[in-house]
């Protein structure tokens, strides 16, 4: 992974007007503008749902129950006679906001380890990278869910669990963002003209690790939507009766045969979603200049 | 290179003694223990003295820890908390069930990935490279109970070529699987087809653009033959990595698609135990799946680096 040429840091112009660039990059090519269009439509869905949803999300209708699709029920009602529509539309809350929580603070608590472990070395490095190598040997899923039998599914159990689990591959690859930088010449000449560590890593390390954490954090929001909603599929997340798309996906496959609109919707409200995330990440990558491992295919 | 494989041998046995910590520790650190969950609301007073004096949970954290790491690396996982069966005999069931759906997915996957990389990489932008390209991105990034789903809504309801999930006992043998552990198989496909598929072409692309093979275009070397005896043997080298990869998330229990075909493997052993608290066998199935991860991951690395020619005599060039 590279950290942006020379050439730009040293032509640094204003900030904004550099993430005006950025921005207006994202946006020209056609993945980026397709994930920015769809990431968008479901923040604003998320945040204006409650006013938007046609019906009470917990009203059930016992006479209509897994009614197809008609003009008053758009998506047709589920097993207990709910709006499907008015469900998908609220599906996501819970999602984005656990994940737009905990995602800034995974990034910034492996991103920090990642710097500090980047320009310190020696054996704080090499101890804690082995129990980051450790934890990633875990099965992703496990210790969350063990977690969150424990402690139950709160959104104050979910998000620092998140948090720490998904910082925990960004310490690496901040490390050796951080590791190309410290490299540097001007890393040296800070050194040489006495800077303290602290001022070091803000002054020097940071400004240049920025791109990668932007573009990690995008990629880790986009993995944690998918864990979020496989916890709340497998009945260790959300609960009843708050609309969650992973869990109307587990309630509507068993009347799948029936009404197999009752499982769509929310499975194109939440692929949707991720793969808006995804897109932008990629834009985003391609952006700055940061191409994951020469991955990114569109 | 001895001395590589010495040092990668080493860092790989570090990471699951690192792996044994953390998971003794994160255990003894949730509330509860062995004992709580197996006798449950008897869980008071002499009872649950006796009960931890038989299992040998009232030895300090070091003693427990030793004897727990003892036993694993003599095949013993312990004595399961919900019951009186050992771990190692049931966990070795079900690593057989997921090891078979492994097999199934990776022996179509495998190929058919490496095909469709090579294939896209070559007619790089053509029509059939944004479609398979495109195709990727989608089977990388739905959750995999949307693409479980949408499996089972096409050949088992509306097609009905395969029943939705798999009603065979976990004891049964492997023939009798089939075909109904097909669908979870096909899931299975699709993604690790996309991931390695996304890999290979990405690896085709930047070997097919390098000097070397500019170098064979310019010397006059037929196409297919600079492809096959040029290209293709270190293009395909990455792909080793990957692969391993998609093998250890395989055999690591493939939780949500186990559970949503109800297939006995080892992913439905660990969710079931999740649900009961069943600490011991938790641990056992964290333990083997961590050891198979390293030591797959390490297979691969050692692979590599006796396949590559440069990665023989790099760590010589460093000094």
């Amino acid at each position: 992974m590279s950290v942006g040429a020379p050439s730009r840091a040293q032509a640094r112009p204003s900030l904004l007007r550099r993430w005006g660039t950025v921005f207006y990059d994202v946006l020209s090519r056609p993945s980026g503008a397709i994930g920015v269009a769809l990431v968008l439509t479901h923040v604003l869905m998320a945040l204006f749902s409650p006013w938007l949803a046609p019906f009470d999300y917990k009203a059930m209708d016992s006479g209509l129950i897994l009614s197809g699709p008609s003009p008053e029920h758009w998506l047709g009602t589920d097993h207990l006679g709910r709006d499907v529509w008015t469900r998908v539309m609220l599906g996501g809350r819970e999602a984005l906001l656990v994940c737009g929580v905990a995602t800034p603070i995974a990034v910034l608590w492996g991103g920090m380890v990642g710097v500090w472990l980047g320009l310190r070395g020696g054996w704080p490095d090499e101890i804690v990278m082995r129990a980051v190598d450790a934890f990633l040997a875990l099965p992703g899923i496990l210790p969350l869910m063990v977690l969150v039998v424990i402690f139950g599914t709160g959104n104050e159990v979910l998000i620092p669990t998140l948090a720490f689990f998904f910082g925990i591959p960004v310490i690496r690859v901040v490390r050796a963002a951080a590791q190309t930088v410290v490299a540097r010449d001007f890393v040296l000449a800070a050194r040489a003209r006495g800077h303290p560590q602290r001022q070091i890593i803000r002054r020097e390390l940071l400004p240049n690790v920025l791109d990668v954490l932007l573009v990690e954090g995008a990629m880790r929001l986009s993995w944690m939507l998918l864990t979020f909603s496989s916890l709340s599929f497998l009945g260790f997340g959300v609960s009843e009766p708050t609309p969650d798309w992973g869990l109307m996906i587990n309630d509507a496959r068993t009347f799948m045969s029936l009404a197999p609109w009752g499982v769509l919707g929310p499975m194109i409200a939440l692929s949707s979603l991720i793969i808006g995330v995804n897109l932008m990440a990629d834009a985003l990558g391609k952006a700055l200049g940061i191409d994951r491992a020469g991955k990114a295919v569109l | 290179m001895t001395e590589l494989i010495l040092r990668r041998l080493a860092l790989g046995l570090v990471t699951v003694w690192m792996v044994s910590v953390i998971i003794f520790m994160g255990i003894e650190a949730l509330p509860g223990d062995a004992c709580t969950a197996f006798l449950e609301r008897d869980a008071q007073g002499e009872v649950l003295e006796r009960c931890r004096e038989q299992l040998g949970l009232n030895q300090s954290a070091t003693q427990r820890y030793l004897a727990w790491a003892t036993g694993a690396l003599q095949g013993d996982l312990g004595v399961s908390a919900n019951g009186n069966t050992t771990i190692a005999a049931e966990v070795a069931l079900r690593v057989k069930n997921s090891i078979l759906l492994a097999a199934g997915a990776l022996s179509v996957g495998v190929p058919l990935a490496i095909f469709l990389g090579v294939f896209t990489g070559l007619w790089r932008d053509k029509f059939p490279d944004i479609f398979f390209s495109t195709g990727a991105i989608f089977a990388m990034t739905i959750p995999e109970f949307v693409a479980a789903t949408i499996i089972t809504l096409i050949f088992s309801i509306w097609l009905g070529l395969f029943p939705a999930v798999v009603l065979t006992p976990a004891d049964a043998p492997p023939l009798d699987f089939f075909p109904e552990f097909v669908p979870a198989a096909i899931v299975l496909t699709l993604v690790m087809v996309a991931h390695i598929m996304r890999m290979v072409r990405s690896s085709v692309i930047e070997v097919m653009t390098s000097d070397y093979i500019q170098m064979a275009q310019l010397k006059g070397v037929p196409y297919w033959q600079m492809v096959f005896r040029h290209a293709l043997p270190s293009a395909l080298l990455p792909a080793i990595n990957i692969v391993a990869l998609t093998i250890a998330w395989l055999l690591g229990g493939v939780v949500v698609v186990e559970v949503v075909f109800n297939y006995p493997g080892l992913g439905r052993m660990m969710i079931d135990a999740i649900s009961d608290r069943d600490l011991p066998v938790i641990q056992a199935i964290a333990i083997l799946v961590a050891a198979t991860y390293v030591g797959i991951n390490l297979l691969a690395d050692l692979l590599t680096i006796l396949l590559n020619p440069r990665m023989r005599t790099q760590h010589l060039r460093r000094k």
